[in-house]
């Protein structure tokens, strides 16, 4: 079970109160892309055992969407931040290294 | 004209550990906009009769008050008479506004529940902290009921007010029931 904190209302609820939507920061490739791309941007996600960073909504809450970064072999979740972003915040970054040393290697 | 009918009529469950009512037509329109907005700010204290809620909060007095939603979303609650009356001057004073102002009242059901175990019940139902240290009177909270969307606060301690919509009443109002079972106490909080 994993315990969310969203963060567009403030609430922290279990994950039944949310919904998973997936790999997060994927980059879309669009109109006049190579089929390499395309196929990269539709089909190719990371299944990572370890850190992960994904698309959440708070489905019964305030209704927004929001990242967040857990540990897809643990559980553990390491933060949320806002969904109007490209990259996961580098203090989020930071904390992630002193807890999974070496984790960025293996995504 | 014909009278306006709630989802279910006033039904009322009195055997459990907290009575259960369907209040009837209550009025709630919501507003979505910028809440940052002093335009906002101003035309939905004057529509809500109360003051701006702190995120997460409600500030209700009897049968009106305004409920935070979301970030960008409130809640005004009022007599069902008022609301068109409240929405097109809400509509005519935001209308330099990128905002939306909706009569939601049919849509929805209200439940008053209240009662020594009104927490407990509540807790077992939905995924919320009800700890008199976390959840206080004034706290405004959106989640779900076993599968229904549903949102509450507490007008003070020991009556909780749920809203849902008018679609799942019958199914709120026996989750309600069954959660306040004679003979389910769990005595936590």
């Amino acid at each position: 079970m994993l315990i969310v904190s969203c963060p567009c209302c403030g609430v922290t609820a279990e994950e039944t109160e949310f919904h998973a939507h997936g790999e997060a920061h994927i980059v879309r490739h669009t109109v006049g892309s190579t089929d390499q791309d395309m196929e990269t941007y539709l089909f190719m996600r990371k299944n990572t055992k370890g850190v992960h960073f994904e698309r959440w909504r708070h489905q019964y809450g305030c209704g927004k969407w929001f990242h967040m970064a857990r540990d897809t072999m643990t559980l553990e979740v390491f933060g949320t931040y806002p969904a109007q972003t490209l990259a996961p915040p580098e203090d989020l970054l930071v904390q992630i290294d002193a807890k999974r040393p070496g984790w960025r290697k293996s995504t | 004209m014909s009278d306006p009918v709630s989802a279910l009529n006033h039904a009322n469950s009195t055997e459990g550990l907290v009575t259960i009512t369907e209040t009837g037509p209550v009025g709630m329109i919501t507003l979505r906009g910028d809440l940052g907005a002093k335009p906002v700010q101003k035309a939905a204290i004057a529509a809500g009769g109360v003051n701006m809620p702190e995120q997460g909060k409600c500030l209700t007095e009897l049968d009106r008050g305004i409920a935070w939603m979301s970030p960008d979303e409130l809640l005004i609650l009022c007599r069902y008479d008022e609301v068109a009356g409240k929405v097109d001057d809400l509509q005519g004073k935001l209308a330099k506004q990128h905002a939306l102002v909706v009569n939601v009242s049919d849509a929805r059901a209200v439940f008053d529940v209240r009662g020594a175990a009104v927490r407990e019940v509540m807790a077992k139902l939905c995924p919320v902290d009800m700890h008199p240290a976390s959840f206080t009177p004034g706290t405004f909270r959106r989640t779900r009921m076993a599968q229904a969307a549903a949102a509450f606060w507490m007008p003070e301690e020991g009556v909780v007010r749920v809203i849902c919509f008018r679609s799942v009443a019958q199914y709120v109002f026996d989750l309600l029931r069954v959660g306040a079972q004679p003979g389910s106490e769990v005595d936590f909080f």
